[in-house]
């Protein structure tokens, strides 16, 4: 536990904290091309999860890149946009291997969140009169949300744990001390950046966590709560 | 007024057709209850009036007018339509599930829920529950926001799938003498179907028993129907047969009782008028 | 192709060692998923717990976890028994989610009619719920299989051989060929194993072609 107490040691240290390698810069370096990734993956996959959804075609589109997605390595990806890109892109190339690997789980969380809707429910959408669109907007859109944030909850976990990697084509982010200290042999800091990663990562998906039974419309989880006599 | 022309329906060119050459007209302020086993087409028509399904041959006219020359949405919202499991929207209140529909016809916010107290009041759910979610509702106060969701349409046509189906049978008694009552108000053209010949006989001032296809084995009031049942079919479905339909009257100590072919007693027969 | 046709010899190596840092894990973890996700399933106070710490664990990147586990376990950094012990948890927070699941998924009258008809405890886990669970299960395993797969080359990073050795040194190196072909090889070794275990469901649950034509037809 000697190690611990290093990395303790090197985590309380006022010189860690301040620099353009200090944990509040890296941190915030590290969540921004976190959030920057998840943003631009929910906008392209939100309204194509919802399309599918709504429109019941393409679903084996979506499932079948949800498979692929899973068995293609990121830091294959990354590596190979690198070097095709020019290492002076590798921001680009960050980017789009986060945003690449967080559109599948947000597409099966938007149409997921559809297709789980009962059908009398949309059924009686359509028979009191709404359009396609205040189907999708009134009735789709708010009962399929809290799976749609799950989809994003699982997209988030891969690309902390991505930009992470990231750190080894030289972009600075809490990966960093782990190279940095890899390479020094220092292992309080490779320690110290793996809990800090870790807590991001805990962080991150706790916030999430609660978006997403925040989402739940209040009528859904009262069904869920009471079953009523 | 409901009119079904020589209508068709095919799912699909391979299938037998769903309904077959249905003809029927449901005149201005009655009801009509479509009555028949499972497969026998009468989901199909019911929502052929609002357009949910589309014929493959023939017209459906509502007060003289083809349906199918009308924007389906504009349909929609003024016919009601009340379903079997309520259908209700599981994140709006009871009061917001009937405003719905006076929503979505353009009228504003305070209208649209006074509106829906008026109409949650008409069908009998305690005021105290406007505001509760489906969730908090019991089976038959759900169904009872249904059937006032599908009253708060603006045209008179009213379409029922079944509406009291799922609900246990002593809350589907009271449903369906709630509806006899809100219909002697309102006179509304109700066209409603199910698999219970009781409910059937109870609720049509007409009923349509329908076989396989949508095919019409007879067509009349409930005392038509049981005094002359058209053929085996008809006798069977509707029970002419079974020995509790085979009512007479037995005097006992001078008082008329009604009994059936078991000699149960169903009641006393007296010469007040109802 | 030119690349790999002249590395054929490294290529096999690490494909070699790629698939036993994969397997291993998904086998170990499994095994011990399967007690736990019953234990999950019988005893509903355990359930949030043990769903709970699996989710936890599931959410600290695999890279800080190749970190975090040796000083822990005593266990050298720089060894494929860390990439192992790292892989089996996170396959086991996978599974046991899974196996929970799959229980659940089990319609209760067919362990009510088993135990009507005079199963013990143990046989009707072995011989009711377990098979009916097969489907949800089988398809855990899948998904838990590729994604250990695609996770083993994160392993790279830290000097531990497999495919991903291909990423890193043809990064260094500058070879295109070399990252593509580690890229094609991954994903390859993933498909192969999902395949074999897909193969594997359809002879241990011969039931369920049975019932899909039912259900088409």
């Amino acid at each position: 536990m000697n190690l611990f107490a290093d990395a303790l040691a090197w985590l309380t240290d006022p010189a860690n904290w301040t620099g353009p390698f200090g944990i509040p810069t890296l941190t915030l370096a590290h969540l921004t091309y976190t959030l920057l990734a998840l943003v631009l993956a929910c906008a392209v996959a939100a309204p194509a999860g919802w399309a599918i959804g709504h429109t019941g075609h393409g679903r084996s589109f979506a499932v079948a890149l949800a498979g692929a997605a899973r068995a293609l390595p990121s830091l294959g990806l990354l590596a190979f946009l690198v070097l095709v890109l020019g290492v002076g892109l590798k921001e680009v190339a960050t980017v789009v291997v986060l945003v690449l690997l967080a559109i599948p789980p947000i597409l099966a969380g938007a149409y997921a969140g559809i297709d789980a809707i009962p059908r009398g429910t949309l059924d009686s959408a359509r028979g009191v009169g709404m359009t396609g669109w205040q189907r999708l907007w009134r009735v789709e859109v708010p009962l399929g949300l809290p799976l749609l944030l799950g989809g994003v909850r699982g997209a988030s976990l891969q690309v902390v744990s991505t930009v992470m990697i990231a750190a080894f084509i030289g972009l600075p982010n809490l990966g960093t001390y782990l190279i940095a200290g890899q390479r020094l042999g220092d292992y309080a800091r490779m320690l110290a950046g793996a809990i800090l990663v870790a807590a991001l990562a805990l962080v991150l998906d706790g916030v999430l966590a609660v978006a997403q039974r925040l989402a739940v419309p209040r009528g859904v989880r009262m069904a869920t709560a009471a079953v009523p006599a | 007024m409901i009119e079904f022309e020589g209508v068709t329906k095919r799912y699909s060119s391979a299938s037998g057709a769903a309904v077959d050459d249905f003809s029927l007209v449901v005149p201005r302020g009655t009801t009509t209850v479509l009555v028949g086993s499972s497969g026998c087409g009468k989901t199909t028509l019911l929502r052929m009036v609002n357009r949910m399904v589309d014929p493959t041959r023939g017209r459906v006219l509502l007060d003289g007018e083809d349906v199918a020359g009308r924007d389906p949405v504009a349909l929609r919202r003024s016919v009601g339509y009340v379903m079997q499991n309520s259908g209700l929207l599981p994140h709006r209140t009871a009061a917001q599930n009937v405003a719905v529909v006076p929503r979505l016809a353009g009228r504003d916010r305070a209208a649209a829920r006074s509106r829906s107290l008026e109409l949650l009041e008409l069908v009998g759910l305690d005021p105290e529950l406007a505001d509760r979610y489906p969730a908090q509702l019991s089976g038959g106060q759900q169904q009872r926001v249904g059937v006032a969701r599908g009253l708060a349409a603006e045209g008179d046509v009213l379409l029922m799938d079944e509406p009291f189906g799922a609900v246990d049978p002593v809350v589907r008694g009271e449903l369906q003498h709630e509806l006899l009552r809100i219909q002697r108000e309102l006179s509304r053209t109700i066209l409603f179907i199910t698999h219970d010949v009781e409910e059937a006989f109870l609720l049509g001032e007409e009923v349509v028993i329908l076989s396989r296809g949508g095919h019409v084995e007879q067509r009349g009031t409930p005392a038509d129907v049981l005094a002359a049942p058209a053929n085996e079919f008809v006798a069977a479905f509707v029970g002419a047969h079974r020995r509790d339909r085979r009512l007479r009257v037995d005097e006992r100590d001078g008082v008329r009782l009604v009994v059936d072919g078991r000699d149960r007693p169903l009641g006393v027969l007296t010469d007040e008028a109802p | 192709m030119r690349w790999a046709l002249d590395n054929l010899g490294l290529l096999g190596q690490l494909t070699i060692a790629h698939a036993r840092l994969a397997i291993v894990p998904v086998a170990v973890a499994l095994l011990l998923a399967l007690p736990l996700g019953a234990l999950a399933h019988r005893v509903p106070p355990l359930r949030g717990t043990l769903l709970g710490l699996a989710g936890l664990l599931y959410t600290i990147p695999s890279l800080a976890l190749f970190v975090l586990l040796p000083p822990m376990l005593g266990i050298p950094y720089l060894s494929d028994l860390n990439v192992i012990i790292a892989l089996t948890l996170y396959a086991l927070a996978l599974l046991v989610r899974t196996v929970t699941e799959a229980l659940e998924s089990v319609p209760p009258d067919a362990v009510a009619s088993a135990r009507a008809i005079g199963y013990n405890g143990t046989s009707i886990f072995l011989a009711v719920q377990l098979p009916l669970a097969g489907p949800v299960l089988l398809a855990g395993l899948r998904v838990a299989t590729v994604s250990t797969v695609s996770m083993v080359t994160v392993g790279a990073l830290i000097g531990v051989s497999s495919l991903g050795s291909l990423f890193t040194d043809g990064l260094q190196r500058r070879i295109v060929p070399e990252v593509l072909t580690g890229v094609v090889l991954t994903a390859l070794l993933a498909l192969l194993l999902d395949v074999l275990l897909q193969l594997a469901g359809r002879v241990l649950m011969p039931w369920l072609r049975a019932e899909r034509a039912v259900a088409t037809a």
